[in-house]
């Protein structure tokens, strides 16, 4: 396959960046999208360039490190997938592939199409967690949780924290992620304990970081690779209503 | 009020937005419900007597100041969510795939806007005249009234008039079609079974109000 890529470049945070067309040749159908970038690279550096800078970890689709918004979609086109399962034969040949960092005031790039996802670090330092001694692995079945309820806390707990629902939120709000933290927690005997004060701080810490609101346009939804859905956000915002309704001032 | 309205929580902001919003829905059916009396008798008594106890009644004079509110409430928040959404990505995609599920979604602000301007007319035109100026009165078996319905009658044979009315119903339709939805979201109702039925007559809700208020003008401008 031959294909025109339009990446955007950006030396630094501080730096204007802007869109330069990098024709890429023969590349294989079956070549991953990071694979194709990897050539890419490999080809800059033999002609003394700066190679394009992107996240990426496990190449499995595990770890949330890659990125990615390829042709006004992040992760790409193929749905329930993050850009490194992503293969080059969802694209034509000679088709122009437009590749731009994740877009959001939270996430500043940092160089090309590498932005700083630390925002999400901060939120789950907010209240994503649950403080007390877990100890070792508790024998199965010890802590009795009815089956339904671990697959919704399962369900959550499958976000990966990549930041795709940011990306494709056209008002750049990270309701999904956050949705996705409280719901799993809120779900289980462990992390109900401190389900309401978890909700308040994380949700304050998402505004403060300049994340925008949710109108539930669902686009989050379509555009996550692990496809959680929104009705964690509605979870969210009940348990929200509910930890404010009943606090009380100390 | 805008002020403390702007440190509301996304969560806090997105409540009160849906609670007014469905309050204000429950309005335009009342406003519906009267409005299609007009089209019952030529002499509009109905209407005018309609017309008279919603500006006597009381309870729904005390209701009117609750619904100033929920509009002052919704357009306000409204218009501090949608800044704060643009702010949140100075730089825009260079291309963007339509992801949202929710079409409608994508032009709250905008199809919000244009029924916000339509709102400040169509307050000129009745409310005002109505509580300041001076509306011929009619006088039936049952009584005199304020001839409402002349007013309205007068209005809808004018075509300029009945296209911008139309055209802001039909905006209003789609601000509604997201916003009834929309609502039960962001109260945390979401449910299997229930979302798919509440997205449903959300649907037919905002198809049934506009189709009604769009049938007046269009009767009256052809048929009366």
């Amino acid at each position: 396959m031959d294909l025109t890529l339009k990446i955007w470049r950006q030396a630094s945070a501080n730096e204007k960046g802007q869109f330069i067309n990098y024709p890429v040749t023969d590349i294989s159908p079956d070549a991953s999208f990071l694979e194709m970038l990897d050539i890419l690279n490999e080809e800059l550096v033999h002609k003394d360039e700066d190679p394009v800078a992107f996240d990426h970890d496990c190449r499995e689709g595990i770890c949330g490190a890659c990125s990615l918004f390829i042709n006004g979609r992040p992760h790409g086109p193929d749905k329930g997938i993050t850009t490194c399962q992503m293969h080059m034969r969802h694209f034509k040949d000679g088709e122009t592939i437009v590749i731009e960092p994740w877009r959001a005031k939270p996430f500043p790039v940092i160089k090309d199409l590498m932005v700083d996802r630390s925002a999400f670090d901060e939120i789950i330092q907010a209240g994503g967690f649950i403080s007390v001694k877990t100890g070792g692995i508790p024998d199965a079945n010890a802590i009795p949780i009815p089956k339904r309820v671990a697959d919704i806390a399962m369900d959550a707990a499958a976000c990966i924290g990549c930041g795709a629902c940011v990306a494709a939120c056209k008002n750049a709000s990270a309701m999904l992620f956050v949705a996705a933290k409280v719901s799993q927690f809120a779900r289980l005997p462990q992390g109900k304990v401190e389900a309401r004060e978890r909700v308040q701080n994380m949700v304050a810490k998402m505004d403060e970081l300049g994340f925008g609101n949710c109108t539930n346009t669902y686009a989050c939804e379509a555009e996550c690779p692990k496809e959680i859905s929104v009705s964690h956000i509605a979870r969210m915002n009940s348990e929200f209503l509910i930890s404010k309704l009943a606090s009380q001032k100390k | 009020m805008s002020k403390t309205m702007i440190s509301y929580s996304s969560i806090t902001k997105k409540i009160i937005m849906a609670l007014a919003g469905l309050f204000l829905v429950s309005f335009l059916l009342v406003h519906l419900s009267i409005n299609i009396l007009v089209l019952f008798d030529d002499t509009f008594e109905l209407f005018n007597q309609a017309g008279h106890f919603m500006v006597t009644n009381p309870v729904i004079q005390t209701i009117q100041w609750v619904l100033f509110f929920g509009f002052i409430l919704h357009i306000i928040l409204g218009v501090i969510i949608q800044i704060q959404n643009w702010l949140a990505r100075p730089k825009r995609y260079d291309k963007k795939y339509p992801s949202e599920m929710s079409f409608f979604s994508k032009y709250m602000i905008h199809t919000g806007a244009i029924v916000f301007i339509f709102l400040i007319i169509h307050f000129a035109n009745f409310f005002i005249k109505l509580k300041f100026g001076n509306v011929e009165s009619i006088t039936y078996e049952s009584g005199t009234y304020d001839n409402m319905g002349q007013m309205v009658y007068n209005l809808f044979k004018d075509g300029a008039y009945v296209v911008f009315y139309i055209v802001a119903l039909l905006l209003l339709g789609f601000h509604l079609d997201h916003g009834i939805q929309s609502a039960f979201q962001s109260l945390g109702l979401n449910h299997t079974v229930y979302t798919p039925v509440i997205k449903l007559i959300g649907r037919l809700l905002a198809i049934f109000i506009t189709l009604g208020f769009i049938a007046i003008p269009l009767v009256i401008y052809f048929f009366k």
